[in-house]
């Protein structure tokens, strides 16, 4: 039978792991949303004619480009690591998930395929080669999201499969990839890829306005891409709230457990309340310090107030999760708002200024909503995953059963660490000193509309 | 062909096309860093132009192994993954530096000099670490304990050495060969000679050393040794492949503009010797997984499991390959990308 693992040694490949994830996530959902930004561009041009809106989408294709350097390889850790650090899930997965994992692989061999092509030979393609190669980057980018997102969603909800006696028999691996969060949870991450691909470039385009000393040009070039980038964000922010409420319900449905510990609520009652903010206290087994909406979470939970939601106190202490995900449950329905209130405020205002710039007090707003919207993506999977804990397979194997029996990985932890934090570093330094070499005026001045032939210069 | 002899050979057979495109891949560049200081010819700056737009592709046949192996023999997922925590995680490590550099340099030319040093150590470093996984598998250095690699042992075993320089050579073989392929497919000749010339070295010293590593196997998996020898015709067969790929880098060219040597064809038949060769390999280490413990039978996955896998590669190859077909043109095939200078001219 299996040995006891000590706990610091469960809570360090937690840890690492959840860092790997961490960190590809930033460069998978940007990698997700900037080739939806960059195919929206080109398609607005095929209308407009306008010669700004090729020129967005090569220089957002440069920022993807970069992205992607790091995007892939820390995909690759994550793949790897699935098994090297939990080996005994990836034994399951294999039996019962690995469908989709296996038609990811096609995904992202489409989107690195297609990637090459539209960086490296764009200058030998046609217009609408190129519309059609960076479609499928964007594809092959979405498709990638919505497989792994059914893998997570199985963990949430495991269905198709049955164990007897330890084994598992009867596997329908249609059943467990359609399982039942799948479509909302696939969603879900879907749009706030593109919600968060918009926001990072309205967040930037806000900056740019914000510096003096640009020509009429200039400005009218980055409103043009701040409008573009609040107008999918707020369509994608209105898109990821409907849905998110869509998830919800289904935790409602299949984990009681999780939506109890998001929000708190540890009495099982009909027209229970939302609650915003406050700490658990865990002696008092209570809420304290929280804003309470009378009614409204049996309302969001089953479209009625007198909905019963169950509380934590109906399940034994060992299977609660952490009391924390209700703060970050919190951080990122209050980021999601705020991103939908801040894309109308900021319409509203453009409509009604026409041509006069934008005022700085709004620009400021904007600057960190790409920002906020990563921040919310990583709060909502923290959330999902630690919410699922004290089990990666939920009420099916505990996340200490699927741990390796390795032992020191501690150093694996600080290696990994000092890896990300450098390519952070790297990626920062890369991305200014390739737009400080390649400014906009640059763009404009060298062929008058940007779109000059042979950018891809060899020694 | 049952389930599992089927499953292990598409795994193998993923193996095989990794190790060559990640020979030619980490190969080119090593030969990078190797020419980087030569102007003439500029040897160097071909091997990574043919790099840039190929690590990505290269990359993802990595990961489509290791997902083709979790899918295929879940049941093997623990011993592997207790045993490879070592070398994997050092391999992810250092893959991604070298990935993101090859980003990096592709927007900042500053970081160029930084790439060919990086590319060229970890083009050597990674392929070892892969490479030392073939003994593993064979057995014996695995703590039966733990579960947990004997990384001492694995490190300090000459039968680990003898895999490495084999591996190491045949790398450095095949990249130069294609290289000499590929310069010559770019009309030029001075990098042609130069790759020509590795080559044409190495062809000999991938023969001693796989000589060598059948000899030290006996050491460690006498079980394998064993069985390699009853494969003796396949790797009689490969050994003429390499003779005549290897005679076929002294051809004369009726064009006497061009120097000596039929590089598509020599490149050509050393993929096929290597072909050969790993079919032997896999052949002789049936029915093994990792020896003693996981068989290919007793770690394959669910007859229901195995048919979508099956159906799904069908579906995924019939999108891909014009996407391969694309790439292979726009890369490998137009003059344009592969000397842009006469361009101008």
């Amino acid at each position: 039978m299996k040995k006891v693992k000590p706990l610091e040694e469960l809570t360090i490949a937690r840890s690492l792991f959840g860092s790997s994830l961490a960190f590809h996530i930033i460069f998978a959902t940007l990698g997700v949303g900037l080739p939806f930004m960059i195919l929206v561009a080109e398609v607005v041009y095929q209308i407009t004619k306008d010669r700004d809106y090729p020129l967005m989408a090569k220089r957002w294709t440069k920022a993807q480009a970069i992205l992607l350097g790091v995007a892939i390889p820390s995909g690759t850790i994550v793949a790897v690591q699935l098994s090297l650090l939990w080996p005994r899930f990836m034994e399951i997965v294999g039996e019962v998930i690995a469908l989709p994992f296996q038609i990811e692989l096609f995904a992202f061999f489409l989107e690195a395929l297609f990637m090459s092509i539209y960086v490296y030979a764009a200058d030998r393609l046609s217009a609408a080669a190129r519309v059609i190669s960076v479609f499928l980057v964007a594809l092959g980018g979405s498709a990638s999201a919505v497989l792994i997102t059914a893998a997570n969603a199985w963990m949430n909800t495991p269905t198709g499969f049955e164990v007897s006696g330890g084994e598992i028999t009867d596997v329908r691996p249609l059943d467990a990839f359609l399982n039942p969060s799948f479509a909302s949870a696939a969603l879900h991450v879907l749009v706030s890829a593109f919600m968060t691909g918009a926001f990072a470039i309205a967040g930037l385009a806000a900056w740019r306005l914000l510096k003096g000393n640009q020509s009429r040009r200039e400005s009218a070039y980055h409103r043009k891409a701040l409008v573009l980038s609040l107008l999918v964000g707020g369509v994608m922010s209105l898109a990821t709230a409907w849905n998110g409420h869509v998830a919800g319900q289904v935790l409602y449905d299949h984990q009681p457990e999780k939506l109890a510990a998001a929000e708190g609520h540890f009495k099982t009652e009909a027209y229970a309340p939302l609650a915003i903010g406050g700490i658990v206290d865990p002696e008092k087994r209570e809420l304290v310090g929280a804003i309470k909406i009378p009614g409204m979470l049996s309302f969001l939970a089953d479209n009625r107030f007198d909905a019963v939601v169950k509380g934590l106190n109906e399940f034994p202490e060992e299977n609660w999760p952490p009391f924390y995900v209700h703060t970050l449950f919190n951080l990122m329905v209050f980021i999601g708002s705020w991103l939908i209130l801040l894309s109308i405020l900021a319409w509203v205002v453009h409509w009604r200024r026409r041509e006069k710039p934008l005022p700085r007090w709004l620009l400021w707003l904007l600057v960190p909503s790409g920002v906020l919207s990563l921040l919310g993506i990583e709060s909502g999977w923290v959330f999902t995953c630690s919410g699922r804990q004290p089990w990666t397979i939920y009420h099916y194997q505990r996340t200490s059963e699927a741990v390796t029996d390795a032992t020191g990985l501690g150093l694996y932890f600080v290696l990994f660490i000092g890896l990300y934090l450098l390519l952070l570093v790297g990626t920062a330094i890369v991305m200014r000193s390739y737009f400080r070499r390649h400014p906009l005026s640059e763009a404009f001045a060298t062929t008058g509309n940007g779109l000059g032939k042979g950018e891809v210069k060899h020694e | 062909m049952n389930e599992g002899l089927l499953a292990v050979s598409l795994v193998w057979l993923f193996v095989f096309i990794y190790a060559i495109l990640g020979s030619i891949d980490f190969g080119a560049g090593f030969w990078g860093m190797v020419h980087r200081n030569e102007v003439q010819g500029e040897a160097g700056a071909l091997a990574n132009r043919f790099l840039s737009p190929t690590w990505e592709v290269t990359n993802v046949f990595l990961v489509l192994l290791v997902v083709t192996l979790v899918s295929f023999f879940p049941a093997a997922i623990y011993t592997v993954g207790m045993a490879l925590l070592l070398p994997g995680s050092l391999v992810l490590i250092l893959l991604t530096i070298r990935s993101a550099m090859m980003a990096f340099q592709h927007s900042v030319r500053r970081f160029k000099g930084a790439l060919e040093v990086v590319s060229g150590v970890t083009g050597v470093l990674i392929p070892s670490l892969l490479v030392s996984v073939l003994p593993i598998l064979t057995g014996g250095f695995i703590d039966p304990e733990s579960g947990m690699l004997r990384v001492g042992k694995l490190f300090t075993s000459p039968v680990t050495y003898a895999y490495l320089a084999f591996g190491l050579s045949s790398q450095l073989f095949l990249s130069a060969s294609f290289l000499a392929d590929y310069a010559r497919e770019a009309d030029n000749e001075p990098s042609y000679r130069v790759f020509r010339r590795h080559a044409v070295r190495l062809g000999p010293l991938t023969l001693i050393t796989a000589v060598l590593t059948t000899w030290t196997i006996g050491q460690e998996a006498s079980w394998l040794r064993q069985q390699l020898l009853e494969e003796g015709r396949w790797f009689l067969l490969s050994i003429l492949a390499f003779l005549i790929g290897y005679l076929a880098l002294f051809w004369k060219r009726r064009d006497r503009q061009k120097y000596r040597g039929w590089p598509r064809v020599a490149f050509i038949l050393f993929i096929i010797q290597y072909a050969l060769a790993s079919f032997a390999y896999g052949r002789a280490h049936l029915p093994y997984l990792v020896y003693p413990s996981l068989t290919v039978d007793n770690s394959v996955t669910n007859p229901e499991m195995f048919r979508l896998l099956m159906v799904s590669y069908g579906i995924g190859l019939a999108i891909l390959i014009p996407g391969f077909y694309l790439f292979w043109r726009l890369f490998l095939k137009d003059k344009r990308y592969l000397a842009p200078k006469e361009e101008g001219e």
